[in-house]
């Protein structure tokens, strides 16, 4: 019998939720990892009972670990982490350069060949591959070489946030980073280059600049993987040519403010993003949580609300806490900064609670299991 | 024989219940303390000391016979009392306030 596997980072350690197929009764295990912060958990799709997770403290520094039994039992494994070559500098909140310093890993990658390779997305912004199960990692310089003497940390960090790896070419990934923008390699990670065309920040100094985008988040499908939905800071956009170009699809959402964005798994052109009142109000509007549903790759959005609060709400959704299933009704979770994550298993038209009183959500992951 | 006491989420990352006992070769001092203990538990690399510096992290704190020892060079002799076994030195998560 096929289930699903949500796995839940949060302030305060891993959570594992499992289900049957119909997604209605669930199994909560955890906290696992108890008492630090869980940026990330996420599984190969080469194996699925191997997961990686970043453990971090503002005390013990970062912490990597892994499990080979899907979450039951974890391991710690290598957590140095060391800017390859001339560490160089970026730019700081003063005007000044600054030099890169490693302050924990956002986001963890596995990649969709080899379940010993994953790659993570770390603060102070740069890409690290490990081939060894987590043992060791290595840093991809090239990225900050795209430019990285201009990127400049926002209030929350400057961090890779979003890694994606193409299925069709395996030359080809993508990243995103707070507050740079979105990156994309065609050869394997040797070179990158900034993928910003069409964005418009009204908050940076040259609104059209090649870096310096807040990207919140960017995804795609794997069947049209050329395809990119953006959530930035402001705006929602997609690009039909790799990143080339982007245009806004924002149509008619009540805010295109926000942090996730996903893809239906059976259908590239329906899109998910959970809009929030503003930058300065990181809340829902009107505190009703709605996630607004695109079967049009944005433009023409619909609000989904059956079975989520519609007053009095004032959670976040953070960007890594969004995740869609590949059952055949395509389930839809996403966790909040209040501590509920909620599940649909049809798409997003009904929704329930899995678990209302977890610690503040930081990252959703979801399983589709043989 | 040294004595490590270390705070609850470093001993659960470790696998440690109550104190390390640690046998130290020469000198005792931090660096020689800390060496030992993350030669013993390498999962601890990182958590107490920044990798690439050394450097203690900076909510780490170092105590013993009622002395912060937090500051003091990482090649001071510890005090007689820690390197005769007679007392641990505490690895302390600095207090977050609030």
């Amino acid at each position: 019998m096929s289930g699903v596997r949500v796995l839940v980072g949060t302030r305060k350690g891993a959570f594992v939720l499992t289900s049957d197929e119909k997604r209605q009764q669930w199994n909560i295990s955890g906290p696992h990892l108890a008492g630090w912060e869980i940026y990330h958990v996420k599984g190969s799709p080469v194996n699925p009972d191997r997961l990686y997770a970043s453990q971090s403290s503002g005390w013990f520094g970062q912490v990597m670990q892994r499990s080979d039994d899907g979450g039951a039992t974890w391991n710690p494994v290598g957590n140095e982490f060391k800017y390859e070559g001339e560490v160089g500098t970026h730019l700081w909140y003063d005007g000044t350069q600054h030099p890169w310093e490693f302050k924990r890993i956002w986001h963890l990658e596995p990649s969709l060949t080899e379940a010993d390779t994953v790659y993570a997305g770390a603060e102070d912004a740069a890409l690290f591959r490990s081939t060894d199960g987590g043992l060791t990692w290595q840093e991809f310089s090239s990225l900050r070489a795209a430019k990285g003497n201009l990127w400049q940390p926002g209030a929350g960090g400057m961090g890779v946030h979003t890694i994606l790896l193409d299925p069709t070419n395996p030359q080809r990934m993508y990243v995103a980073i707070s507050a740079a923008g979105a990156f994309r390699t065609d050869d394997g990670g040797a070179t990158w280059k900034p993928i910003n065309n069409g964005l418009h920040s009204q908050y940076i100094p040259d609104p059209n600049a090649d870096v310096g985008h807040c990207v919140h988040r960017i995804a795609l499908h794997g069947a049209r993987p050329d395809v990119l939905y953006m959530q930035k800071h402001w705006d929602v956009l997609r690009s039909d040519n790799a990143g080339d170009l982007w245009t806004e699809v924002s149509g008619n959402l009540p805010s295109d403010f926000g942090f996730p964005i996903d893809v239906h798994a059976h259908e590239p052109e329906t899109i998910y993003v959970v809009p929030i009142k503003s930058d300065s109000e990181h809340f829902p509007p009107e505190g009703k949580l709605r996630v607004y549903r695109s079967k049009s790759g944005g433009n023409e959005w619909e609000a989904l609300t059956d079975g989520l609060p519609q007053s009095d709400c004032y959670v976040n959704v953070l960007r890594d806490a969004f995740a869609v299933d590949t059952l055949p009704s395509c389930g839809i979770y996403f966790g909040t900064t209040g501590g509920q994550v909620y599940a649909s298993a049809d798409s997003g038209d009904h929704w329930m609670p899995i678990v209302r009183d977890l610690p503040a959500v930081l990252s959703v992951e979801v399983q589709t299991l043989p | 024989m040294i004595r490590v006491a270390l705070p609850y989420h470093l001993r659960n990352l470790a696998q440690i219940s109550g104190e390390v006992e640690l046998e130290i070769i020469g000198d005792v001092t931090q660096r020689a303390a800390l060496d030992a203990l993350e030669a013993r538990y390498p999962m601890l690399r990182g958590t107490l000391r920044d990798h690439t510096t050394t450097l203690r992290r900076p909510f780490i704190r170092f105590y013993a016979c009622e002395e912060d020892l937090s500051n003091a060079s990482p090649d001071d002799l510890l005090p007689a009392a820690v390197a005769n076994g007679e007392e641990p030195l505490l690895v302390v998560g600095a207090i977050a306030g609030g």
